[in-house]
């Protein structure tokens, strides 16, 4: 443990986060990652709502966006996407 | 104190009575004898209009202290009411709602906890979550159950402990018992709990209250590991430290609007006293009637009934032992395998390091509602007197009351 860490005397009470859980990058989880092949997305952004870490973000063009930062590479996407528009890849 | 009504009111019922005083903002409970009445009456209460709670009907004891978590998590005033198995269903949360700091408030109706099963009293359920985190009060008669489940919510919320508190009675002896109890009008229980204060940390996005509130988001319960798990333990730690300063100020505030004074530690015909009896809740009625009779006879006997357990005084208890030579010491829950009973052996941990302490011996009694009566209590001081006389303990814990 690092003795920069705070003491129990400092830290909040309740056992509340003090950093925004945006800051707990996990997208070197997975071993795959999905790509979206947007000439077959209908935009029907079930990928976006079913996605379980909100990973998936909505872009002003109606489509889909992966954010790796925080992607652990489940697959659900991939699995739940209706047109088969999403792949999952081995991440290199 | 004027504008006190007497009613006559059993101990679930004072429990319901002042928690529908202090209007909570949540109830979420689910029914199991003898705490039924507690969420029966308040029901009532709910469908008359009486209270401007949000009573939660849930499928079982754990969502019923989920819900309260949640509630109390988000600013709510949450109460519950359980008993036995019921608590023990609840078990995971209970360390949950310490944990994240949730002043809820629980009535806890004491059952023997199965197997096998059975519906009447001991501190078996209560005992077993002594650990949890939870501010502990055990209530004599119904009177002593009306006041603490006002004085809890103050004590809970009070910005250097913010701890769950659960106010123990015992089942049947006093959960369905009636008795005369002095009740304030509902202005001065209002006055007194006030609103919920909240104490202010350092989240994710700056200092903000400890609830949660969409303007200023909060993480709770997170995951907590080797990093910082034992910190947060520290902090429950602490707060316990601090309930010990905490609760006399609650409770002499309380006796300013309610004339009745409490404290961590009632004593009876102490002052001189060779011999005493100390133990929880309701039995301690039975030991002053005995001790009244044994005064009567010339026997200099006393008591000591503990209010509070946890956080548990033990420099309160040394003080008013004082030079007491013999203490015996009364539970009504076995912890199986281990030296006595859970009061016995915090009274003699409390006690090891004094120059000054008293011969102690631990009895075990009334397991399953087995009857205490005042018999079987003269029978512990017709022990512990054998005990002065010898100048030792030999039988450190004794099961009383058990055919053998």
């Amino acid at each position: 443990m690092s003795r920069q860490e705070p003491g129990w005397r400092e830290l909040p009470r309740g056992a509340v986060s003090t950093k925004s859980t945006t800051e707990y990058e996990t997208g070197d989880w997975g071993i795959e990652k999905p790509e979206i092949d947007r000439s077959k997305c209908t935009k029907c952004l079930l990928c976006h709502f079913y996605c379980p870490e909100g990973a998936i973000r909505v872009r002003d063009d109606g489509y889909t966006e992966v954010d790796l930062r925080h992607c652990k590479g489940c697959g659900i996407c991939a699995e739940e996407c209706p047109v088969k528009c999403i792949a999952m890849v081995r991440k290199k | 104190m004027k504008g006190q009504i007497l009613m006559g009111l059993n101990g679930d019922e004072a429990s319901a009575y002042a928690t529908k005083q202090v209007n909570p903002d949540v109830v979420a409970a689910y029914p199991i004898t003898p705490q039924t009445i507690i969420v029966e009456r308040f029901s009532e209460y709910v469908a008359d209009g009486e209270v401007e709670t949000e009573f939660v009907a849930v499928e079982s004891e754990h969502s019923a202290l989920s819900s309260c978590v949640a509630a109390a998590a988000a600013g709510a005033r949450a109460f519950t009411a359980t008993a036995a198995n019921g608590l023990a269903l609840m078990w995971e949360i209970t360390y949950i709602a310490s944990s994240l700091r949730l002043p809820i408030v629980m009535a806890v109706a004491n059952r023997a906890l199965s197997g096998p099963i059975n519906i009447h009293n001991d501190h078996s359920d209560s005992m077993g979550a002594r650990d949890s985190g939870w501010i502990q009060i055990y209530c004599e008669n119904s009177q002593e159950v009306y006041d603490a489940s006002i004085a809890a919510w103050r004590i809970g919320e009070h910005p250097d402990v913010q701890l769950p508190v659960m106010v123990c009675l015992d089942g049947f002896t006093l959960s369905h018992t009636m008795e005369n109890v002095l009740t304030l009008p509902d202005e001065a229980v209002r006055t007194f709990v006030g609103e919920r204060k909240f104490i202010r940390v350092r989240g994710q996005s700056g200092e903000t209250e400890l609830r949660l509130n969409p303007e200023a988001p909060l993480t709770f319960g997170p995951l907590d590991l080797q990093d910082y798990y034992f910190e947060h333990k520290m902090q429950q730690v602490d707060a316990m430290e601090q309930a010990l300063v905490a609760i006399p100020e609650v409770d002499a505030e309380y006796a300013k609007v309610s004339g009745r004074e409490y404290g961590f530690i009632h004593p009876y015909m102490m002052e001189d006293a060779e011999v005493a009896v100390m133990g929880l809740g309701s039995t301690m009625g039975t030991v002053r009637h005995v001790v009244d009779q044994l005064r009567e006879e010339g026997v200099k006997a006393g008591l000591l009934k503990l209010r509070v357990f946890r956080p548990f005084p033990s420099k309160e208890l040394v003080k008013m032992v004082g030079d007491l030579p013999i203490l015996g010491v009364l539970d009504k829950s076995a912890s199986f395998g281990a030296p006595g009973g859970p009061l016995y052996e915090e009274v003699k941990t409390a006690f090891y390091d004094e120059a000054e302490r008293p011969l102690i011996a631990g009895y075990i009694h009334g397991l399953g509602g087995r009857d205490t009566s005042p018999d079987l209590i003269r029978g512990v001081f017709e022990s512990l007197l054998g005990v002065y006389e010898r100048g030792e303990v030999r039988d450190k814990v004794s099961y009383v009351g058990v055919r053998q």
